[in-house]
């Protein structure tokens, strides 16, 4: 079996809201999962709920992450276990410089795993590779996080980190918001370059047209927290054209 | 029966004064402005808490036990250890307040520059030196610079001539050691000529403290016209240590001055920092950093009186609380009516990581003229929540992540230390306390 990820009905708010209610979801390794849906259907508040937020609280269902039970884990933890998440709004960390912290993070989750600090000369052989592979201008990358970067520079960011920390489930939330024509090409470019028989990658957008570059193996509508309907790429087009109403309506007449 | 009526502190430090009085055998103009300020102190008395000054923490309980004044004392000891690596510096030594020659090196100090105990200096030096003795740090304004002044011993006189450039920088290392309570009341002078430039660097360090012991000390300093002055103080005592500071400096036209004020231990401390802008086209630079934890109370007052046109201010104090500890900054600020296009700016910012620990900030700006500029801001908040959370999620465990943040907090702070061997043992000392 190449589970990766499996949901299993799972149920999740903040401030007593319930936002997540009976999700479920299964993602084999290498695949590609697309999910969309409106504007406050939770499509964040999974991503957080899986990343290890806190403010989040589960009520209910299970997630296993190569067999692990993901909700036992610190979110540092998640992340040393190959999780890894781009956000939506990236925080922006004055003081701290991206170089130095990524070399934390690398050599934090190579504790993890029982491997030694990674060389010096390796690290910086990674970071140029890694630059190279978004087109991140080397300056920002030894800049604050984020501090300073406009909307695209923040998602690139997100990817090169990705790239960076390679990971094996990448949820990608909305990375293409705010990527002009070119920049969307290049994270996609990355994306794809990164895919792998045994990387899987969920990613959260609104846009049919980022689908175009990465292709998916699936596509969820997240609606109200729970997905109403999957399918395979066509029906991100058909979303693209219709919109949601129509599965709004399938959904009342049910 | 006969009750015997206890003393207060105060009274009692006054009454001492006499005894102290007559091992200090010094030239009339000394004694005559110890004579005064026993006096002054007799007026003012250890503030008590009522005192807006002093209202943050209860300074007369300080003052509770009886205290010798001055240990005689000489602690066996090994400089080496108080060094800060990688500092290419001339190195004073003062133990117990008194300069100590022996252990001090100046080497490659520049012949013109004058390094010595303040009491040679007033036999050696005295037309400068009752010059500016105790024409900085007013006696009337403050119980401490009072007593300082009446009870100071010895201490640390340096004079840098008109246009003299000292290299490298001069690291003054302050050791206390006692066997007995002891009020210790360093006194010290610096004078920096016009177009003279000088970093000075000052530490502080106890052996073997198992009694209970108060640092009173007074520093003054005159930066003359056009002259380029850097003081760094680190304050990294143990937890017994109780420490009252007041640097009192004057500024003439177009000279710089910065000080950066580090408190990264110690039970009680209370720093004033006066500067007195009396030239135009002046710039100071006032930082500060401070890290407290279990009962530690750290508290920076400054006050920088504007009282000539075209000066700019700047101000800068970060505080990192954790335990139960009290931090207070006090920044006042005046601009006197002369003072015409004044620049004068403040920031005070504070993580507190325990519900327990407590900051008070407050700004008191004066302002008398019209055209000036003046902000000042505060924040005080926990750790940034979100930028946490994205570390950890990039898998940094919780505490390096939270390390990493506190480090990033102070930096602004750790740049203006403009002296690399200083930054590097800084940032070791605040790595290895943040643990
Ligand atoms: N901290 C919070 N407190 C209260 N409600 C919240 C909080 N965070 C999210 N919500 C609510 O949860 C719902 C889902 O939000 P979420 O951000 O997950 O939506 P989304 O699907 O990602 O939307 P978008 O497409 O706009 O990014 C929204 O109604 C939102 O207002
Ligand atoms: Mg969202």
């Amino acid at each position: 079996m190449n589970e990766m990820l499996s949901i299993k009905n799972l149920r999740a708010g903040i401030e007593g809201k319930e936002i997540i209610k009976g999700f479920n979801l299964e993602v084999k390794a290498g695949e590609v999962h697309a999910i969309m849906g409106p504007n406050g259907s939770g499509k964040s508040t999974l991503s957080n709920v899986l990343a290890g937020r806190e403010d989040y609280i589960v009520s209910g269902g299970e997630v296993l992450f190569n067999r692990k039970n993901l909700l036992e884990l610190s979110p540092e933890d998640r992340a040393r276990e190959g999780l890894f998440l781009a956000f939506q709004y990236p925080v922006e960390i004055p003081g701290v410089s991206n170089i130095n912290f990524l070399k934390t993070a690398i050599n934090e989750i190579r504790a993890y795993k029982g491997l030694a600090p990674m060389e010096a000369k390796d690290f910086l052989k990674l970071v140029k590779e890694k630059q190279a592979l978004v087109e991140l201008q080397g300056s920002l990358a030894n800049r604050s996080v984020n501090e300073g970067f406009s909307g695209g520079e923040k998602k690139r960011n997100e990817i090169f980190q990705m790239a960076m920390l390679e990971p094996t489930l990448a949820i990608l939330d909305e990375t293409d918001s705010g990527l002009d024509i070119d920049a969307l090409r290049i994270v996609a470019n990355g994306v794809n370059k990164l895919r792998s028989a045994n990387r899987s990658f969920v990613v959260i957008t609104h846009y049919q047209r980022l689908l175009d570059y990465i292709v998916p193996d699936f596509v969820h509508v997240l609606y109200d927290g729970k997905i109403v309907k999957s399918g395979t790429k066509e029906l991100a087009l058909e979303l693209e054209e219709k919109g949601y109403d129509w599965i709004k309506k399938e959904l009342v007449e049910a | 029966m006969t009750t015997v009526e206890k003393i207060s502190a105060s009274e009692k430090l006054v009454s001492d004064f006499e005894a102290v009085k007559k091992t200090l055998p010094e030239n009339s103009f000394v004694q005559n402005i110890r004579q005064k300020a026993i006096e002054a102190f007799a007026k003012l008395g250890i503030p008590a808490r009522k005192n807006e000054e002093y209202k943050y923490s209860n300074v007369q309980k300080l003052f509770q036990e009886d205290f010798t004044q001055s240990a005689i004392y000489n602690p066996q000891f090994t400089i080496d250890k108080y060094l800060i690596p990688n500092l290419d510096a001339h190195i004073i030594v003062l133990v117990n307040d008194f300069y100590s020659e022996e252990l001090s090196s100046l080497e490659n100090l520049d012949k013109t520059v004058v390094v010595s105990s303040l009491k040679k200096a007033f036999e050696k030096y005295p037309e400068l030196v009752e010059k500016h003795f105790s024409k900085h740090a007013d006696i009337s304004s403050d119980a401490f610079i009072a007593l300082n002044t009446a009870y100071a011993a010895d201490g640390i006189f340096i004079k840098v001539p008109d246009n003299t450039v000292v290299e490298k920088p001069i690291h003054i290392i302050n050791v206390i050691s006692a066997k007995e309570n002891t009020l210790f009341s360093p006194r010290n002078l610096f004078v920096i000529g016009k177009n003279a430039q000088l970093q000075i660097v000052e530490t502080f360090a106890s052996i073997d403290l198992t009694v209970n012991v108060i640092s009173n000390s007074v520093t003054e300093i005159v930066v003359g016209e056009n002259a380029r002055v850097q003081y760094y103080r680190v304050q990294n005592e143990n937890e017994n240590s109780q420490h009252i500071n007041t640097v009192s400096a004057s500024q003439e036209k177009n000279s710089h001055f910065d000080t950066n004020t580090v408190t990264l231990s110690g039970g009680w401390v209370r720093n004033n920092l006066n500067i007195a802008l009396n030239g135009e086209n002046c710039e100071t630079h006032l930082n500060g950093l401070f890290l407290a934890n279990a009962t530690n109370y750290v508290d920076n007052h400054t006050l920088v009186d504007h009282r000539m046109p075209h000066c700019e201010s700047n101000q800068t104090y970060k505080g990192i609380l954790d335990g139960k500890a009290t931090g207070v900054f006090n920044g006042k600020i005046f601009v006197q009516r002369d003072a015409q296009k004044t620049n004068a700016y403040q920031s005070s910012k504070n993580i507190l990581l325990s519900d327990d620990a407590t900051i008070n900030a407050k700004p008191q700006l004066e302002i008398y003229a019209d055209d000036v500029k003046c902000s000042h801001g505060s924040s005080t908040g926990k750790i940034d929540e979100d930028a946490l959370f994205y570390l950890q999620a990039r898998g940094l465990g919780i505490e390096s992540a939270k390390k990493l943040l506190l480090h990033a907090f102070v930096n602004d702070v750790m740049q203006t230390i403009r002296i690399e061997a200083l930054r590097e043992h800084l940032e070791n000392l605040i790595h290895k306390k943040l643990d």
